[in-house]
């Protein structure tokens, strides 16, 4: 009898075991092309502070090439922005807050232009992810060999110029060769400034992680409601099932 | 009741009898047997997710957008602008992996209990057509959002017809409808996955029910109950079906809610497993993605079709490899020749054979969602070896397993030290 129950519990467990096995694999499956290690985005989807910086640093230095086709501006009152803020502010390339979030730029200018046409944003941070983002928008250097004068280190060869290149300033990237502990070689990328931006280090990073943050919240902008309500709806299903429990046990009192 | 209704009842009962008659078959007198543990649970849920997918799918309908140039952009608006909408897609993409999560565990316990088994055995083919139909309509359903996933997911698996001999190429044109995927494949993937496979699904699922309630539940005994039956022909060890599993399914049904919406509205993206972040880039035929992974609940079957290696260049024999992988389930009551159904009287070997169709199972599905130099490569290289890559190899193991379970099973079930089954089911 134990052995029969201990044999069906193990094989539960192994089942529940393996299931979460497969969910901790599952965390790094969005990696660089490139192989070059993605920062950590510490976003805070919550600060309002923050999304609004990032919008003001999206419609000023992104929404010339790359559009938002599926996020409306009066959306925006999300993140704490009156219709009347909106439209004093963010509203460049649109007569009305009830518009998405467009661009003049036609996509077969776009691919003249830049070789492909820029993606639309609206479901980038869902794409790529938060550390992709992140990484990627401080990742550029001068080359001298692209087109365009840059390059990025998290997105190699990319069509895109460093359109945040006035704040970050300059930098190039050089390959090292440093000894670990154990004396074995590593090559290892570093940035180094050629020309200070108008921002410290730190000012931009603080830009670019404000703007990953309202990529992410535009990826979607139901997120922080859809947990508020996932509470709720967790709770009501608690007292449910203290119900159906009391339910099921009133009723199988006679079976033996 | 009021008087009234009950006269409204009685006249209602005069015209259609078969009301009453079927309630009685189906529910208050559908004797199944008590001692149903946790694995006996996924059935009933399995029908509560075929319900969800229904109703949310009818009002995905509502707003969703059949055309290559809008689908994409008409889940978008589902997401932002129809108020709801959000949830309604996610109840759908959830369920799409709820749905397999419970067949899963619905077919295991068949396993484990040996449901299969005679008389059941078209209880199972049934089951495994419901099986094979679910496939279908995810593999259809998952073109419709018209990502890079859905386009370059299709193309594959269409592309698999391609190299049937002969007829293959007219085959994958037939299915397609264009030279590629287009937005005529996008409107005949949506007519056959909203109405085509879900009415056979239906059908299926009420043959599977009939078939079912003709020849009784088995249990975790593998007991039949009907040889033991009271003075009023009752089975002893049977209780009606409602109330006591309708109330006990319904506690099921709650916790299987808790958990569906934990994933709903904490991680409906479930780190890419159950929407894959590449699907959020739009179709682009002209740009191939470096990696093209089904959904989790295709990978096992994945795995082995990558895992075979091609034959005179055709890669015909990882396709017939995978159809067959499927196709064996429906031989299980004949290859299964053990006297005893419940693993709980059978021997070693079986225990031993299912522990490792189990383990090969879920690495052939793991190792289906990563590109195939996941482990990197072996240090040497052998004239027999086609390819260095471990994972290859392990998922080429995996698959040997996968079939051997079947293949050998006429051998070891026949061969197995069973226990003597019990003439009542314990408690």
């Amino acid at each position: 009898m134990i052995l029969r129950i201990l044999s069906e519990n193990s094989l539960r467990m192994a089942l529940v075991a393996a299931l979460l096995a497969a969910l901790a694999l599952s965390t790094g499956a969005r990696a660089a092309e490139g192989g070059y290690r993605l920062d950590r985005a510490p976003i805070d989807p919550g600060s309002q502070a923050s999304l609004q910086a990032g919008a003001r640093t999206f419609v000023n230095y992104c929404l010339n090439c790359h559009g938002a086709q599926f996020m409306r501006y009066n959306r925006l009152q999300d993140i704490g922005l009156t219709d009347k803020q909106i439209k004093d502010n963010l509203l460049f390339t649109a007569d009305k807050v009830g518009e998405t979030m467009k661009i003049a730029m036609r996509t077969a200018d776009a691919k003249v232009w830049f070789g492909v046409a820029p993606p639309d944003l609206s479901v980038i941070a869902r794409a790529r992810g938060a550390n992709w983002l992140y990484t990627y928008l401080r990742a550029f250097y001068r080359d001298p060999k692209t087109p365009t004068g840059w390059n990025n280190a998290v997105f190699p060869n990319v069509a895109m110029p460093h359109a945040l290149w006035t704040l970050q300033g300059e930098q190039a990237l050089e390959r090292v060769t440093v000894k670990d502990h154990g004396g074995h070689e590593t090559t290892e990328t570093r940035f180094r400034t050629i020309r200070a931006g108008t921002q410290s280090m730190s000012e931009y990073d603080r830009t670019v992680l404000d703007l990953t943050n309202f990529l992410v919240y535009v990826g979607e902008p139901v997120a922080q409601e859809r947990k508020r309500i996932g509470v709720y709806v967790l709770f009501a299903l608690g007292i449910l099932f203290v119900f159906a429990y009391a339910l099921k046990r009133e009723f199988w009192k006679d079976v033996h | 009741m009021s008087s009234k209704l009950m006269a409204l009842w009685e006249w209602f009962d005069a015209r259609m009898p078969s009301v009453a008659i079927e309630y009685k078959k189906h529910l208050a007198e559908y004797y199944a047997p008590k001692n149903f543990n946790f694995w006996y649970y996924f059935g009933s849920l399995a029908m509560f997710v075929l319900v969800i997918q229904i109703v949310s799918g009818i009002w995905l309908t509502m707003s969703y957008k059949p055309d290559a140039g809008l689908a994409f952009g008409s889940v978008e608006y589902i997401m932002r602008d129809v108020p709801g909408g959000w949830i309604i897609r996610y109840i759908h993409s959830t369920g799409s992996s709820a749905f397999f999560l419970v067949v899963y565990l619905h077919m295991f316990r068949g396993m484990l209990y040996g449901s299969y088994k005679s008389p059941r055995e078209l209880i199972w083919i049934f089951g495994v057509l419901i099986y094979l139909c679910l496939m279908g309509e995810a593999f259809l359903g998952y073109l419709l959002p018209w990502g890079q996933m859905s386009y370059w997911g299709a193309q594959v698996i269409v592309n698999l017809f391609a190299v049937v001999p002969v007829i293959g190429p007219d085959l994958a044109l037939f299915i397609r409808g264009d030279y590629v995927i287009s937005d005529v494949t996008l409107n005949r993937f949506f007519a056959l996955h909203v109405i085509a496979l879900p009415l056979a699904l239906l059908g299926l699922v009420v043959v599977h029910l009939l078939a079912l309630h003709d020849v009784g539940s088995n249990n975790p005994d593998g007991v039949e109950i009907k040889k033991v039956k009271d003075a009023n022909g009752k089975p002893l060890d049977g209780i009606p079906f409602h109330p006591y599993y309708t109330v006990k399914d319904i506690v099921g049904v709650v916790v299987f809610l808790a958990g569906f919406c934990i994933v709903m509205f904490f991680a409906p993206e479930m780190g890419g497993y159950f929407l894959e972040y590449n699907n959020f880039v739009p179709a682009d035929p002209l740009v191939t993605p470096e990696h093209i992974a089904p959904l989790w609940y295709f990978t096992p079957f994945y795995s082995i079709l990558r895992a075979i290696p091609p034959l005179f260049s055709s890669q015909f024999p990882g396709v017939l490899a995978m159809g067959l992988s499927v196709m064996v389930l429906f031989f299980l009551p004949w290859l299964d020749r053990s006297p005893v159904k419940s693993i709980r009287y059978r021997g070693a070997y079986y225990k031993i054979a299912l522990g490792v169709f189990v383990v090969a199972f879920f690495v052939l599905g793991y190792l289906g969602t990563e590109p195939t130099t996941v482990w990197g490569r072996f240090e040497f290289d052998a004239f027999f070896m086609d390819t260095t890559e471990i994972a290859t190899w392990v998922a080429r193991l995996g698959t040997l397993l996968y079939f051997l379970f079947f293949l050998l099973m006429p051998w070891y079930t026949a061969r197995d030290a069973v226990k003597p089954v019990p003439e009542r089911v314990t408690s």
